[in-house]
C-alpha cells in the first residue's frame, strides 16, 4: 500500500471516550490466548517491530555502537531470529548509528525537536530536525507541545507537527504524544487526530521518560484513532506504543489489538512498532523455550 | 532432659511490618500471680508519628478497595484468627483469664470479625438514600471513611476490646493506628501477626504497644488523624484527649461498652466513622414524554 | 429506513494470524457417570428410576446421566425440607446459618476452575464467560448473602421479620450456577429451606453445588436438589406444603404458573422474558456504545434475559454505528465453548437453535435486512453466527417477541421523546441501555423508562449487591442486594 502525502487543514471533531468501557474492552484482549503456532508466528513479528532505544545523557559512541549490534545479532545461537525495526538515538549519534547500520535493514530513528520536553522554540525544533536528517535518519520521533494542548491551543500544535514534517522531507514523522502528561483518554484521542491530520506518519504514546508510559487503554485509544482515519480516508497510518511494554505476553496483546482493530495489514513493521528495551530478551526466552520446552534464564541471553 | 522453648519476643507493627520502638524502651506488665509476662515495647511519640504516616499512605488504595474485596479481607482475618485459637487462649490465661473465659472471648472475636465482614458491601445500602429534592435534580447522599482513625483500646480486655473497635473502623474503609491496653497487651502484638497473614494490605491496621498517657495524647493532637475513639478511658485523660482533638475537628467518640457482651457490634460503629456525601445532578426534562402511554 | 456504504475492509480483517486453539484443560474435572437426587443431605435414586442424558451442545456427546424427579421424589424433598427447617435451620442462630452460607462460598472458590468448565461443558457458554462471569459472580452471592442472615433487622426496620419455611425454586439453562446462587442465597440467608430444580439441559453445576453443600456440614434437607423437566417442576409447584415459589424463565411459563398459584397462600416471583431497547445518542461515546451493543446481544450466545435486543440508534450516527457495529463482529468467534478465544459458543439445545431460526426466517419475510458476518461455524453441534436485523420498523414480529439468540434488531429515532415512548412501547420491561455524554439526559431517561434495570454508558453489568428484575410482563420481585431479601421473609 502505496503512503499518500498528506495535510490538511481540517482539525475533525474528535469522539468522547468513556474510560470504563475502554478498560473493559481492553480487558477481552488481554484474555485472548495465543499458544503454539500462533504464539511462534507472533513472538518474531514482536521481535522485528523492535525500535532498540538509548536516549541517555550519557549515551556514547560505544554504547551507541554495541546497541546497533545488538540490532543485528539478537541471539545467534538460533537461526531465523529476525533483526529488528530499528534503532533509536539522539541527533548526535545518528551519524555513528547509521554507519554501524550501513548493510542491514535496520532503520535509524533519532528523537528530534527539544526530546523529551519540547520546551524550546520552534525554529531550533526545525533546526533540531533537520540536523537528524541530514546526519542520515530514516525517521524523526518529535514531540507535541503539551503545554500548548493543555491549554487548548491545538491549531498551535497542529501547525507545530505539519511544520516539522515538512523539515523531515523524505523521513517518515513519528509524533509522540506523552499520553502521560495528556492523563485522559479524551486527551489523548483528540492529540491523536491532531497528530495524524497535521501529517503523521506514525502516532507514538511516550518518551519513555514518565509514567505511566503505553498502557493498552491508550494504545487502544490511539489505534481507533487510526481506524477512523482510515475509514475516513484510506490512508494507512503507523502506531507505536514506547515505554512500559517488557514482557511478551503485553507484546502480544498488543498485536492482537492491532489485529482486531485494525486488521493484518497493520502487523508489519512498517506501521507497527514497540519502543522498547528489555522486551527483546523476554521474547527471545519464550521463543526458545517454545523450542527447547524448557524455562529459559537471563544469563544465557545478552544484555547490551 | 526437656526441650527449650524459643521465647518470643513481642514487637510493634507499623506498615505491615514489625519494628521495635525506636525509643529502645520496654517495660514489664505483671501477670495476675507478679511475675513478668514479657518485655513488650515502650512505644513513644516517634513511633506514632511513624505509625500515622504508615496509615495515611494506605488509607487511599485501602478506601478504594472494592466493598466486596474488603468484606473478603475481613473474613479471612476471622479464618486466620480461628486457625490461632489455641495460642490466643494461651495468652489470655497467662494474662489472668480462666480457660472458659479465655475460650469465650476467642470465639466473641472470631464471630464478631465475621459479623463485620458482612457488612463491608451492605452498610452503604442501608444509610444511604436518594433524597427527593424539589428542584429537578437528581440528589443521593452516601457514606465516605473519614481516613486515619485513631483507636485507643479498653485497658481491660487484651483481645475482644481491640477488635470489637479495629474492625468497624476498617470495614468502613478507614486506616486506623491502635493503642494496645497496657497491662494486657500480649494479645494486640499477636493479632497484628494474624492481621499480617491475612491480605489485609500494610498500614491499614497498625499496633502499638506502651503507655496509653503519653500515646493517646500524641494521637489525640496529631493533625493528620481525622478521628479518635476511645472505650471505658477514665474520663480525666479522655477529657484532655477531648481537647486535644479540637485543632483539627477530630471526630471523636468514647464507647462506654462492655464489649463481652454478645450484642455489642452494630452498624452505627461502622457508620459513626464515615462522613456523608451528598451530589446532585440535573435531570432534564424533555418534549411530552411522561411514562404514561 | 437508512442506506449504508460498505467499506472495503473484508480483505484485511482476519486474514492471516488465525489464533491457534487454546483449549482449557478438562482433565482435572470429576464428573460422574449417573447422577441421583439429592434429597435430606442423601443421594437417592428416583422413585421411577428414570433417567435422562444430558449432552454437551458444542459436539452433541453425552456428558452424564441425570435423574428425572417424579411427584413422589419430590414430595419426599419437601418432606426433608420442611423437617430440616422446623427441627435445625428455624431454631439456629442467625450467625451460626451465616456461617454455613460462608462456608458454602469459599469452597465453590476453591473449585471454581472445576465447576466453569463443567458449566461450559453442559450448557454451551464459553469457558471464558463461565471462568470470568458466572462462577465468581456465583461465589460472590454466596458470601454477599452469607452477610445479611444475622443482619436482617437493619434490612426492614420497624417490622417483624420471619423466614417462610420452604421455598421451591426453578432455575433456567441459561446461567444455571449462577441462577442456582441467586435463588439459593438468600433463600438461606433469610431462613428457608430449599428445593430447586435445575433446568432439564443444565443439571449438573446444581449437582456439583449439591456436593458442595455435602461438604460444607450444611444440616441435611436445608438444600434439596430434584432435577427433571417440566413435570417435576409442575409437582414443586402444585405441592401444598411450599410457602415460596421462585421462578426465572419464559413469560408463557411464568403465566401458567402464577394461575396454578390463584387461590393459594403461596407467596411467588417471578423473573421472566425480555426484549429490552438498548438506546444510542448523537453523543455518545461511539466506540464505547458499540461494544456496549455487542456485550448486550451477542455474549452468552444471546440467551439473556436483559439482552438489549433492539437497538435504537440517533438517525444522525446510524450510518456510522452500524458500520463499526460490523466492523467489531468480525472480530467475534464462534466454536468450540471450550477454547479460551472463542467468543460466542454453543446454542444450549436443538430445540433453542430451531426457534431462532424461526425468527431468522419470520425477520426475512417481514422485508427485513439480514448481516451475519462471514465466521467459521463447526459442523457438529447447535451454533448461530451474531445476526443484525435491519430495516426493521415497531411493528415487525422480530422486535416484539423475545429471540433468545444473538440477533439484533436495529432501528433509529430522531428524539429523545420519541425514542422513550419507542422503547416503553413493550408488554415487557426488563433492562435498558441508555448511550450519551450528557448526565442529566440520562436521569431523564432512567426516570421515563419503564424497566427494572437501567444501564447508562455500560451494558450487562452484575453485582450480588445490586437489585434485578422487571416492570410489566418481565416479572416482578427483586433479586439482589437488600431488596432482594424481602422475597423470602414475613413482614409484618
Amino acid at each position: 500500500m502505496k503512503i499518500k502525502s498528506h495535510t490538511s487543514n481540517k482539525i475533525p471533531v474528535s469522539p468522547s471516550i468513556d474510560k470504563v468501557g475502554v478498560e473493559e474492552r481492553v480487558a477481552r484482549f488481554q484474555s485472548r490466548s495465543i499458544k503454539n503456532e500462533a504464539k511462534k508466528q507472533g513472538l518474531n513479528l514482536v521481535l522485528s517491530m523492535i525500535d532498540l532505544t538509548t536516549l541517555e545523557g550519557k549515551d556514547t559512541e560505544g554504547k551507541v555502537k554495541q546497541m546497533c549490534y545488538k540490532a543485528k545479532h539478537l541471539h545467534d545461537h538460533f537461526e531465523g531470529i529476525p533483526q529488528v525495526a530499528a534503532v533509536c538515538v539522539y541527533p548526535s549519534m545518528v551519524a555513528i548509528a547509521k554507519n554501524e547500520l550501513r548493510n542491514s535493514s535496520v532503520k535509524v530513528a533519532s528523537v528530534a525537536t527539544g526530546f523529551p520536553s519540547g520546551q524550546t522554540s520552534l525554529a531550533l525544533k526545525l533546526k533540531d530536525t533537520k540536523f537528524a536528517v541530514e546526519q542520515g535518519a530514516d525517521e524523526i520521533d518529535m514531540v507535541i507541545s503539551r503545554g500548548k494542548f493543555l491549554t487548548g491551543e491545538f491549531a498551535y500544535v497542529f501547525d507545530e507537527i505539519a511544520a516539522v514534517k515538512e523539515a523531515c522531507g523524505k523521513a517518515r514523522l513519528k509524533v509522540i504524544l506523552e499520553t502521560g502528561e495528556l492523563v485522559t483518554l479524551d486527551n489523548v484521542r483528540k492529540a491523536s487526530d491532531i497528530a495524524i491530520y497535521a501529517g503523521a506518519d506514525f502516532i507514538k504514546t511516550s518518551t519513555g521518560k514518565i509514567q505511566p508510559a503505553a498502557t493498552m487503554q491508550v494504545t487502544y485509544t490511539m489505534l481507533m484513532a487510526i481506524r477512523d482515519y482510515y475509514d475516513e480516508t484510506g490512508i494507512m497510518i503507523g502506531m507505536k506504543p514506547a515505554g512500559g511494554i517488557s514482557t511478551a505476553k503485553l507484546a502480544l496483546h498488543n498485536l492482537v489489538m492491532v489485529k482486531e482493530i485494525l486488521g493484518t495489514n497493520w502487523l508489519s513493521n512498517e506501521w507497527f512498532r514497540f519502543g522498547a528495551s528489555s522486551l527483546a530478551n523476554d521474547v527471545l526466552m519464550q521463543l526458545v523455550k517454545i523450542a527447547t520446552g524448557v524455562y529459559q534464564s537471563n544469563d544465557y541471553f545478552s544484555i547490551d | 532432659m526437656s526441650r527449650i522453648e524459643v521465647l518470643k519476643t513481642y514487637k510493634i507493627f507499623i506498615g505491615g511490618q514489625f519494628p521495635r520502638t525506636e525509643s529502645g524502651r520496654y517495660y514489664t506488665p505483671l501477670d495476675s500471680k507478679g511475675k513478668a509476662l514479657a518485655n513488650i515495647c515502650l512505644s513513644s511519640r516517634k513511633d506514632v508519628r511513624n505509625a500515622v504516616v504508615a496509615a495515611r499512605k494506605a488509607f487511599g488504595p485501602w478506601s478504594e478497595r472494592s466493598a466486596f474485596n474488603r468484606g473478603q479481607i475481613l473474613y479471612r482475618i476471622a479464618e486466620m484468627l480461628e486457625g490461632r485459637q489455641a495460642q490466643f487462649v494461651d495468652e489470655l490465661m497467662r494474662q489472668g483469664s480462666s480457660k472458659v473465659a479465655a475460650s469465650n472471648e476467642v470465639n466473641l472475636s472470631i464471630d464478631r470479625i465475621v459479623y463485620y465482614a458482612g457488612w463491608c458491601d451492605k452498610y452503604n445500602q442501608v444509610v444511604s438514600s436518594v433524597n427527593p429534592v424539589s428542584s429537578s435534580h437528581f440528589n443521593f447522599s452516601s457514606l465516605e471513611p473519614m481516613g486515619v482513625v485513631g483507636v485507643v483500646a479498653e485497658q481491660s480486655t487484651s483481645l475482644i476490646g481491640l477488635v470489637s473497635l479495629i474492625l468497624p473502623a476498617i470495614c468502613g474503609g478507614n486506616s486506623t493506628v491502635v493503642l494496645a491496653s497496657e497491662k494486657l497487651p500480649l494479645c494486640a502484638v499477636t493479632f497484628s501477626e494474624v492481621v499480617h497473614s491475612s491480605d489485609v494490605p500494610a498500614g491499614v491496621i497498625n499496633i502499638l504497644t506502651g503507655s496509653p498517657e503519653e500515646m493517646a495524647v500524641t494521637l489525640a493532637s496529631h493533625m493528620d488523624v481525622n478521628a479518635l475513639i476511645t472505650s471505658n478511658l477514665e474520663s480525666q485523660l479522655s477529657n484532655k484527649l477531648s481537647l486535644l482533638s479540637v485543632d483539627n475537628l477530630k471526630r471523636k467518640f468514647d464507647y462506654e461498652v462492655n464489649w463481652v457482651e454478645k450484642d455489642k457490634q452494630a452498624l452505627h460503629y461502622i457508620s459513626d466513622l464515615q462522613e456523608i456525601k451528598t451530589t446532585w445532578h440535573p435531570i432534564e426534562n424533555v418534549g411530552g414524554a411522561s411514562s404514561s402511554y | 429506513m437508512i442506506t449504508f456504504q460498505l467499506i472495503n475492509m473484508k480483505k484485511e480483517l482476519n486474514d492471516n494470524w488465525d489464533y491457534s486453539s487454546s483449549l482449557e484443560a478438562i482433565n482435572h474435572i470429576q464428573l460422574k457417570k449417573k447422577y441421583n437426587l439429592f434429597i435430606d443431605g442423601k443421594w437417592i435414586a428416583p422413585s421411577k428410576n428414570t433417567y435422562f442424558k444430558t449432552i454437551n451442545p458444542a459436539n452433541e456427546e453425552t456428558l452424564a446421566e441425570i435423574a428425572s424427579a417424579s411427584k413422589e421424589d419430590v414430595d419426599l424433598a419437601v418432606k426433608a425440607a420442611r423437617k430440616a427447617y422446623k427441627n435445625v435451620w428455624s431454631k439456629m442462630l442467625a450467625s451460626e446459618r451465616a456461617k454455613y452460607i460462608y462456608r458454602i462460598a469459599r469452597l465453590m472458590q476453591e473449585r471454581a476452575r472445576e465447576f466453569a468448565v463443567i458449566e461450559s461443558l453442559e450448557s454451551g457458554k464459553t469457558i471464558r464467560e463461565s471462568r470470568d462471569v458466572d462462577i465468581p459472580l456465583a461465589c460472590n452471592h454466596f458470601f454477599y448473602y452469607a452477610g445479611w442472615a444475622d443482619k436482617l433487622d437493619y434490612a426492614f426496620p420497624n417490622r417483624k421479620i420471619e423466614s417462610l419455611g420452604v421455598a421451591g425454586q426453578i432455575i433456567p439453562w441459561n446461567f444455571p450456577l449462577l441462577m442456582a446462587a441467586w435463588k439459593i442465597a438468600p433463600a438461606l440467608a433469610a431462613g428457608n429451606t430449599v428445593v430447586l430444580k435445575p433446568a432439564e439441559t443444565t443439571s449438573l453445576t446444581a449437582l456439583k453445588l449439591a456436593e458442595i453443600i455435602e461438604e460444607s456440614g450444611l444440616p441435611p434437607g436445608v438444600v434439596n436438589i430434584v432435577t427433571g423437566f417440566g413435570e417435576t417442576g409442575a409437582a414443586i409447584v402444585n405441592h401444598p406444603d411450599i410457602n415460596k415459589i421462585a421462578f426465572t424463565g419464559s413469560t408463557a411459563v411464568g403465566k401458567i404458573i402464577q394461575k396454578a398459584l390463584v387461590g393459594t397462600s403461596k407467596k411467588v416471583t417471578l423473573e421472566l422474558g425480555g426484549k429490552s431497547a438498548n438506546i444510542i445518542f448523537e453523543d455518545a461515546p461511539i466506540d464505547q456504545a458499540v461494544e456496549g451493543i455487542v456485550n448486550g446481544i451477542f455474549f452468552n450466545q444471546g440467551h439473556v434475559c436483559c439482552a438489549g435486543s433492539r437497538l435504537y440508534v440517533q438517525e444522525g450516527i446510524a450510518e456510522k454505528v452500524i458500520k463499526k457495529l460490523k466492523q467489531r463482529m468480525e472480530s467475534l468467534y464462534v466454536g468450540d465453548p471450550l477454547d479460551k478465544n472463542t467468543d460466542i459458543g454453543a446454542i444450549n439445545s436443538k430445540e433453542q437453535l430451531q426457534t431462532i431460526e424461526k425468527y431468522l426466517k419470520i425477520g426475512l419475510d417481514e422485508g427485513a435486512e439480514m448481516y451475519q458476518p462471514k465466521c467459521t461455524i463447526p459442523k457438529k453441534g447447535f451454533y448461530c453466527a451474531p445476526t443484525l436485523f435491519l430495516n426493521v420498523a415497531q411493528s415487525s414480529i422480530i422486535a416484539q417477541e423475545e429471540i433468545f439468540g444473538p440477533v439484533l434488531t436495529i432501528q433509529t429515532f430522531r428524539t429523545v421523546d420519541e425514542v422513550i415512548q419507542k422503547a416503553n412501547n413493550s408488554p415487557f420491561g426488563l433492562a435498558a441501555g441508555v448511550w450519551t455524554d450528557k448526565g442529566s439526559r440520562i436521569f431523564n431517561l432512567t426516570s421515563k423508562l419503564r424497566a427494572g434495570v437501567i444501564w447508562a454508558n455500560c451494558y450487562n453489568k452484575f453485582d450480588p449487591t445490586s437489585p434485578f428484575g422487571g416492570y410489566k410482563e418481565s416479572g416482578f420481585g427483586r433479586e439482589g442486594g437488600l431488596h432482594g431479601l424481602s422475597a423470602y421473609l414475613k413482614l409484618s
